[in-house]
């Protein structure tokens, strides 16, 4: 839940409006979680859950083939999945064809965390990686909202953190575009 | 100035801005966010010249405020489900001794079988309790009518209930507008007690009234909820002089102007509706929706007045009274009694079951051609319900229903 909280005071302090929830199951430390956030340019009035999503972020690849995670994504989606393998390599080589390649998106963001954080909590990274997909936030506004939730030493950290995961993301999409031309 | 938080953080905010005195609670989902932030402002000292009493139970939290409140302090609690249930006695006494005590529900369902998912079953079970009860459409909404429910409370001397969707929007982050100190504080006086337990000019309250005088003490308590119906808008005018927005009121019309069909509902649903609403009229269907926002006291003629041309009235409620139906719709039935409108009850969203926009429209559409039933369960699973009922046919013996529905459905009913 903390990932569409920040994702959505990022949005906000990009000029947006956004709602984000969670989905409101009995959320325990290493459960299986679902929060959404919507963003628009106008009042969000609707508060149906998410079924048909633009972009999807995966913070756990364990769950991928226990939970369907892709229902409803729509095939000029995003996904973005917090690991350090490949869509090939995490069984979805056959899935992914029916998506565009530059909007498919790996980084290790529990790695990136322990780096510049020291422990595995991949929120931060995962938006830092968002901010590189589609523009639809800011990595200004990423950085802002780290400075908006978290302090000092841990402030920073995150904030490096999704420096590097915007950077690397950056890197995936100029590939795949420039493979895709 | 324009936040993006949670809703009860926003709640929270709006509460310690009401400057409070006493704040007692219980903590109980989805209620816990609000008072563990309360109780975070006045432990750092941010909320000042207030206590905060960690109680045993909701029924002490209940008595605690009654006390406070009768020794004249501004009283605030919280809760939700069976918390507001197990209150319930002292509930009853807040309104009957005419304490202006605070109190937000969020809403979420009550049990058997247990569910800590939204619904309005947990108030409703206590709209005859003699308080207030206004529903929150957003956050800024919840927010703005908590600030306004001290002021119509005090002027009142009742207490208010606002009641905001549990998780829905306790659990939402989304943009406020947090007001600052200086207008409130223009906005809500201190409270000045009509009635005050006070060692200089000792007083009774709670006295015992026998078959002599009790119907008067009971119709005055409705006298009060009808003055109420004039306060609650002039409140909102106010609030919107100062605060430059609307929020409060008693119903809220939505693109009623000719509007054939009219949707009732309460709470954060009607954001969902009117978004159906307009795709309806954008294919040119005569559809409007009409926001109940004071559902105690019931504005009659409000509501009588604005479906007074609508050929019929959808009301979609999050409550059901077992064994007869709807429950806000029998209340607007008794609005718009001696006219030929059908007044279809909806019954959707029972334990945090999603309404969505695909349903809404669906069950709208069906509405308009007159295909609705007088009472319709939106995306009820008939294929559970008559499992159920099969088995109860073959055997004696058919075991718990809650738990026989959970193994039909697999392991991911449990997960969820």
């Amino acid at each position: 839940m903390t990932g569409a909280e920040m994702l959505s005071i990022a949005a906000f302090l990009g000029g947006r409006h956004a709602q984000a929830f969670p989905s409101f199951g009995s959320e325990r430390t290493g459960a299986p979680v679902v929060a959404f956030c919507r963003l628009d340019d106008k009042e969000i009035r609707l508060r149906e859950p998410i079924m048909q999503p633009d972009a999807l972020i995966i913070q756990d690849a364990t769950l991928l083939h226990q939970v369907d995670v892709f229902s409803g994504l729509k095939k000029d989606g995003y996904i973005l999945i917090n690991t350090t393998r490949t869509f090939e390599a995490l069984g979805l080589g056959e899935f992914a064809r029916d998506f565009r390649p530059e909007r498919l998106l790996t980084v290790p963001a529990s790695e990136l965390a322990m780096k510049h954080v020291g422990r595995p909590v991949p929120n931060v990274p995962l938006l830092g990686a968002f901010a590189a997909l589609g523009g639809l936030i800011s990595l200004d506004a990423v950085q802002a909202a780290i400075r908006e939730k978290f302090k000092g030493a841990v402030a920073q950290g995150n904030m490096d953190a999704a420096r590097e995961a915007y950077e690397i993301v950056m890197e995936q999409e100029k590939k795949a575009e420039a493979h895709h031309a | 100035m324009l936040e993006q938080c949670e809703g009860s953080h926003a709640v929270a905010a709006a509460v310690a801005l009401s400057r409070p005195e006493v704040i007692c609670a219980y903590p109980i989902s989805p209620q816990t966010h609000i008072v563990e932030g309360l109780g975070e402002m006045v432990k750092s000292g941010a909320l000042s010249r207030c206590e905060f009493i960690n109680v045993e139970s909701e029924f002490a939290a209940m008595s605690v405020a009654i006390g406070a409140s009768a020794a004249g302090a501004r009283a605030y609690t919280a809760t939700a489900s069976q918390g507001l249930l197990f209150m319930a006695e002292a509930v009853y006494n807040a309104s009957g001794l005419g304490l202006p005590i605070v109190m937000t529900v969020a809403n979420r369902a009550i049990g058997a079988p247990i569910n800590i998912w939204n619904d309005h079953t947990d108030s409703m079970s206590m709209r005859d309790a003699g308080w207030l009860q206004l529903f929150a459409e957003t956050n800024q909404e919840a927010l703005d009518l908590h600030i306004q429910a001290f002021r119509i409370a005090e002027e009142l001397s009742l207490p208010v209930m606002v009641c905001m969707d549990g998780f829905i929007l306790t659990h939402a982050y989304e943009r406020v507008d947090m007001p600052d100190q200086a207008q409130v504080d223009r906005f809500l006086p201190p409270y000045e007690p009509r009635q005050v337990l006070d060692p200089d000019e000792p007083v009774t309250i709670g006295a015992m009234v026998g078959p002599e005088a009790f119907a008067e003490v009971r119709y005055l308590a409705h006298a009060k909820q009808m003055q109420a119906l004039d306060l609650i808008p002039q409140v909102a005018d106010e609030f919107r002089q100062i605060f430059g927005r609307d929020s409060g009121g008693l119903v809220k019309p939505y693109r009623l102007e000719d509007a054939e069909t009219i949707v009732i509902a309460l709470g954060s649903v009607l954001g969902t509706i009117k978004d159906t609403v307009d795709e309806l009229r954008s294919e040119g269907v005569k559809i409007g929706v009409l926001g109940i926002t004071s559902f105690r006291p019931f504005p009659i003629s409000d509501i009588r007045d604005a479906t007074a041309h609508a050929k019929r009235i959808v009301v979609i409620e999050k409550c059901f009274a077992v064994g007869i139906g709807g429950i806000v719709s029998r209340d607007v039935r008794s609005a718009v009694r001696n006219r030929p409108q059908p007044v279809l009850t909806v019954v959707a969203g029972l334990g945090g079951r999603a309404i969505t926009k695909a349903s809404l429209t669906k069950l709208l559409n069906d509405a308009i051609a007159d295909k609705l039933e007088l009472l319709t369960f939106l995306d009820l699973d008939w294929d559970i319900v008559n499992r159920v009922l099969e088995r109860e046919k073959k055997q004696r013996r058919s075991g718990p229903i809650a738990e026989n529905i959970l193994r039909d459905l697999g392991p991911s009913a449990a997960g969820a």
